[in-house]
């Protein structure tokens, strides 16, 4: 396992929906709202807090938008930060269990 | 265009049914006196026909789900039926007296992640709030419960629903909101029971009364912007809807009836008999619905308040055509802005015949026959 994993888990505050391949995320505890697109969309839906973010971006990101691997991880990492500062999504170096209202 | 708006926009142009309005029981624990449900149960969904519903709903594509009754404490299940709406991962308000919450269960919305919860509030003075819900003490519980909600850190809404008996505690209310750190929302509007009883609205404020609240700003935000005279429509405005009802949100009963919206007693179908997405992309009366353009409407197309008017076309379908004029909003358009409607004008009317009494046809939204 790499020494940077991270795992990536939904938070148990959030609403979200696919509308036409695009998710809406909007976190109850704060009102934001969010659309993914659909690479974002992807990642979102893979975050079982089981998955090292690193397999969810080869499996659901390089194979299905033909995007290079190293492009793709760190453009993952940006967004996985961005949502994790607005509660969206739960971040750790260890495999999380996804929260369960 | 915020982006909320957009997604709206989005869902009803693909004709999803982002947002749905449920009511889970019409049962209540307090009686108000402008009510229009039948408390009794008729047969409510099942726990297991509601849980069903949902697992529907979210394949449908509904995003915003509002729980509401009768009030909805009043179910054993109705934790139970949250539970599994947040499973699903619904954005959930819930409207309710909020007398039955106390501090336990204002740590359990909490904990189910609820967006917001919208509270009715008659009136500051318990006095009138309690004559209003026939309840004792109900102000007082409801109060409470809002302050357990708060200290949860949850979003609260004050629901102040005007009429003759509490016209002047709206800014009572506001400040009550204020101190209490939670929203304010005004409602004028009363309509008939579902039996068809239309006495509730003599409750109605009276339309000379409507300009005082039109020109608050307080209640309206900018008066210039929300009193300014009608726009003559464009062709583009001529070829839009009315609202989301059919298009993007729709209202389901205790019974599993499915309606356009809550104000909208047009039956389209009853989920214990048909799938919900085969009500909604199906039914002939859902289609009828979505059909009709402003050019369509038949007094309201030639009029200049088409564009701004707040015509409710369930109103309008109580009133006798889902095409025609809603009198309510004719009055709310003319007492905001001073200019006379076309539906005043072809009755050759100066100011709005006042709406109350008996006028209202007898259609009201009540359960539909379902074969054992």
């Amino acid at each position: 396992m790499p020494e940077n994993c991270i795992y990536i888990a939904r938070s148990s505050a959030i609403a979200a929906r696919a509308l036409a391949g695009e998710m809406m995320v909007m976190n109850s505890a704060d009102s934001t709202f969010f659309t993914l697109n659909e690479v974002a969309t992807a990642i979102f839906q893979a975050a079982d807090g089981r998955t090292p973010l690193r397999d969810i971006v080869r499996d659901q990101v390089c194979e299905q938008f033909d995007v290079d691997p190293d492009e793709a991880h760190a453009d993952a990492e940006q967004f996985v930060a961005e949502l994790s500062s607005h509660g969206i999504l739960l971040v750790s170096s260890q495999p999380l269990s996804s929260e369960a209202p | 265009m915020s982006l909320m708006s957009e997604v709206g926009q989005k869902a009803f142009n693909l004709g999803v049914p982002i947002a749905v309005h449920m009511d889970v029981t019409y049962r209540c624990n307090e009686r108000c006196v402008h009510c229009y449900l039948d408390h009794d149960d008729h047969g409510e969904m099942t726990t297991a026909e509601i849980k069903e519903v949902l697992d529907q709903l979210a394949e449908a594509g509904v995003f915003f789900l509002t729980f509401s009754g009768g009030e909805v404490f009043l179910r054993r299940d109705f934790f139970e039926i949250v539970e599994h709406a947040r499973r699903l991962m619904f954005n959930v308000k819930i409207k309710t007296n909020a007398v039955m919450i106390h501090e336990k269960e204002a740590r359990r919305i909490r904990a189910l992640g609820v967006d917001t919860i919208q509270i009715s509030v008659y009136s500051h003075r318990p006095e009138v709030h309690d004559a209003i819900t026939k309840l004792p003490h109900s102000f007082e519980r409801t109060i409470k419960a809002i302050r357990f909600l708060r200290e949860q850190g949850l979003r609260v809404t004050i629901a102040n629903v005007l009429m003759t008996v509490n016209s002047s505690d709206h800014s009572g209310v506001q400040e009550l909101a204020a101190e209490l750190g939670v929203q304010y929302t005004l409602d004028p509007t009363i309509t008939p029971m579902m039996d068809g009883d239309t006495s509730v609205l003599s409750l109605r404020i009276p339309g000379e009364e409507l300009p005082e609240i039109f020109h608050n700003p307080a209640l309206v935000g900018s008066q210039e912007e929300f009193c300014a005279p009608p726009k003559p429509p464009s062709e583009e405005d001529l070829e839009g809807y009315s609202c989301s009802a059919g298009h993007s949100f729709c209202y389901i009963s205790p019974y599993g009836d499915v309606f356009p919206c809550v104000q909208f007693p047009l039956p389209t179908g009853n989920i214990r008999q048909r799938k919900f997405l085969d009500i909604w992309n199906f039914s002939p009366e859902m289609k009828e619905v979505r059909s009709i353009q402003a050019k369509d409407l038949t007094v309201c197309s030639s009029c200049s308040h088409v564009t701004s008017c707040t015509r409710c076309p369930g109103l309008a379908y109580v009133e006798g055509s889902m095409r025609g004029p809603s009198t309510a909003d004719c009055e709310k358009s003319f007492y905001r802005t001073g200019v006379p409607t076309e539906n005043m004008l072809r009755q050759g009317l100066s100011k709005p015949r006042a709406i109350s009494g008996t006028t209202a046809p007898l259609i009201q939204i009540r359960p539909i026959a379902v074969p054992a």
